[in-house]
């Protein structure tokens, strides 16, 4: 199934010159005017380059060209993805104003597949939360209720797509950025396996669990963003050196007769709520409808996942985040005395809270004393995680879970408490730790009327495998409502004469 | 177990972090911080005797490239973006103090 407006029916329509990409743009950037002081998904809408941009699209059109599988489509893009000459903060102060002086990779790999950039989205400090509310620049909101949180850290793209600003979004996944976001706004959101996409220009927080992935309205659209991102970079040396199967090459092929595991950790856990509960269990009634073999498989050490994940991705964002001193780019307090006080007030003015608590949650856990307790102990439960998974794997080709615990909660409700927070990610987390694919998929709405995902999970480089799935559950899923945003999309459409194709 | 987190290791990290922190923050970090490692502490009661710690989840290789040399950041738009620059170079405050 393609979306309206979505990543393929647009690509598709601009490359056969029925639709202008100009055309394009301009629909999703009057809905930008008309809804983004109250969603607030973007750092910076760039707009006059994106204008440059479709009209050199439609010049390609025009002239008998292909500009490519992903012509005229509007991307909005997490604000840690490098930006040549366009600001890039992770909506921090500490890197207010700063300029990158070269494009991420996959920022590269989007223009050339003739995607236009709407702009740089809003984010968590750093990717640090799960709400979008840790921004030096104010929370974004949630485009089906603006009271509660798009989710986070990508919440800017995520809402993004969810309130048709853009078609789709890039975010980065280290604990369930991309894919709590996605389910909490009614999108369907992606992390890939490691080492799948490059992470050059991705501005980084935990190195080993760090991912860039996409956000859309429908499987086959992400799967159709994640095609042009993925791939071997030179630049990147954790990415992975081979070509992989196309992500979206099992699309269509149904589910007859595969093995589905209903994670049996994931459904009585701590703090989720009965609505959540019951989606999930309509989502694999409606699987074992379609014909898989849907079954309760147990995967213990994924208890453990949001013990570890809190210890091992601190330790590595206080080492990764030591570089912003004040010496080469971004924030510098003034009139230091000597350079260590410059290093101590720079560091205390750039950075929020969040990031504060966790530079020193990482540092403690790799001291002296505590190192083997903490950090050696939670690299040990990631071993056992990822042996768990394996053996499930043994019975079962993919895996099934709820992607978040709850609907989108209200602005504020958990800000204050940082571990009430984290709960958020304990069913995203184990696939991070695990180096895994996973794919949250839009499934009908919660008692509120508010978006909830299903996930489901793959082994290392299943991508082709957990897209089928995920399009078999998106064409059972319960109805929900598009954003007032996103139907404004709908209706103004291209203009009259072309826009039947969208 | 390690006992439970207090102010004065929430301060010594925080210097090794290079941090400054109000007495406010220090009462509310140390909170914080130790609701999370209480938390956290839950990995100990796994048995991971003979467990082979997990840095990365995938296999990764040493990558090498041919020994050639190619553009690398133009030195002019790198500086640029410095908070201050003299001679072609980043400028920082004394790195000694009058002290030493």
């Amino acid at each position: 199934m393609t979306a309206a407006f979505g990543v393929v029916s647009i690509s598709a329509s601009v490359r056969s010159g029925e639709v202008r990409a100009l055309d394009v743009l301009d629909a999703h950037l009057e809905v930008v005017a008309s809804h983004e002081a109250g969603v607030h998904a973007f750092n910076e809408v760039t707009a006059e380059q994106a204008r440059v941009a479709a009209s050199m699209i439609d010049g390609i059109v025009a002239g008998g060209g292909d500009p490519g599988p992903l012509a005229g489509v509007p991307i909005a893009l997490k604000d840690n993805l490098c930006t040549a000459g366009t600001p890039t903060t992770c909506s921090s102060k500490i890197l207010q104003g700063w300029h990158p002086p070269y494009d991420a990779t996959v920022v590269q790999r989007l223009a050339a597949a003739g995607a236009v950039f709407v702009g740089k989205t809003n984010l968590d400090e750093f990717a640090m939360g799960s709400s979008t509310e840790n921004s030096a620049f104010g929370p974004t909101r949630n485009p089906h209720d603006q009271t509660r949180v798009p989710g986070g850290s990508s919440g800017g793209s995520a809402a993004a797509v969810a309130a048709g600003f853009a078609a789709g979004a890039l975010g980065s996944d280290t604990g369930g950025s991309i894919r709590q976001p996605a389910a909490l706004c009614g999108v369907v959101g992606a992390k890939p396996t490691y080492g799948l996409v490059s992470r050059y220009g991705l501005i980084a927080f935990a190195s080993s669990l760090d991912q860039v992935g996409p956000f859309a309205m429908s499987v086959a659209d992400a799967a159709a963003l994640l095609d042009v991102i993925s791939g071997p970079d030179p630049m990147d040396s954790t990415c992975l050196g081979e070509a992989t199967a196309r992500s979206a090459s099992r699309l269509g092929s149904g589910v007859e007769g595969l093995r589905i595991g209903l994670i049996t950790e994931m459904q009585g856990a701590e703090g989720m709520a009965d609505d959540v509960k019951a989606r999930l269990a309509l989502a694999a009634d409606a699987l074992s409808g379609a014909g898989a073999k849907v079954d309760q498989v147990s995967v213990p050490a994924v208890t453990f996942g949001l013990s570890a994940y809190y210890l091992i991705a601190p330790a590595e964002a206080s080492s990764n985040l030591a570089r912003y001193d004040g010496v080469r780019y971004g924030l510098r307090a003034p009139g230091s005395a000597d350079i260590t006080d410059m290093y101590l007030r720079s560091r205390s003015a750039g950075f929020g809270d969040e990031v504060k608590r966790r530079i020193m949650l990482g540092t403690y856990a790799l001291s002296a004393g505590y190192y083997d307790a903490y950090y050696g102990q939670a690299q040990k439960v990631r071993t056992l995680i990822v042996k768990d998974f394996a053996a499930a794997y043994e019975n079962f080709d993919v895996l099934l879970s709820p992607t978040a615990p709850s609907t989108a909660f209200e602005i504020g409700a958990k800000s204050a408490d940082p571990l009430t927070m984290y709960l958020n990610d304990v069913f995203t987390i184990p696939s991070n730790l695990a180096g895994h694919p996973a794919v949250s998929v839009p499934f009908g709405v919660g008692d509120d009327g508010m978006p909830i995902g299903v996930q489901v999970l793959a082994p290392a480089l299943a991508e082709p495998l957990m897209f089928q799935v995920a399009e078999v559950l998106e064409s059972l899923a319960p109805p929900a409502p598009l954003s007032a945003s996103r139907r404004s999309l709908r209706a103004l459409g291209a203009p009259a004469d072309r826009g039947a194709a969208l | 177990m390690p006992r439970s987190i207090t102010t004065d290791d929430v301060a010594h990290v925080a210097r090794l972090a290079r941090l400054q922190l109000s007495q406010e923050e220090l009462t509310r970090f140390t909170q914080q911080l130790a609701a999370v490692l209480d938390h956290a502490r839950d990995v100990e009661s796994l048995d991971t005797t003979g467990v082979v710690p997990t840095a990365h989840a995938l296999p990764l290789v040493n990558v090498l490239r041919d020994d050639v040399v190619t553009p690398s950041l133009d030195r002019a738009t790198v500086l640029a973006e410095a908070p201050e620059v003299e001679d072609h170079r980043f400028r920082v405050p004394k790195i000694l103090g009058d002290s030493q």
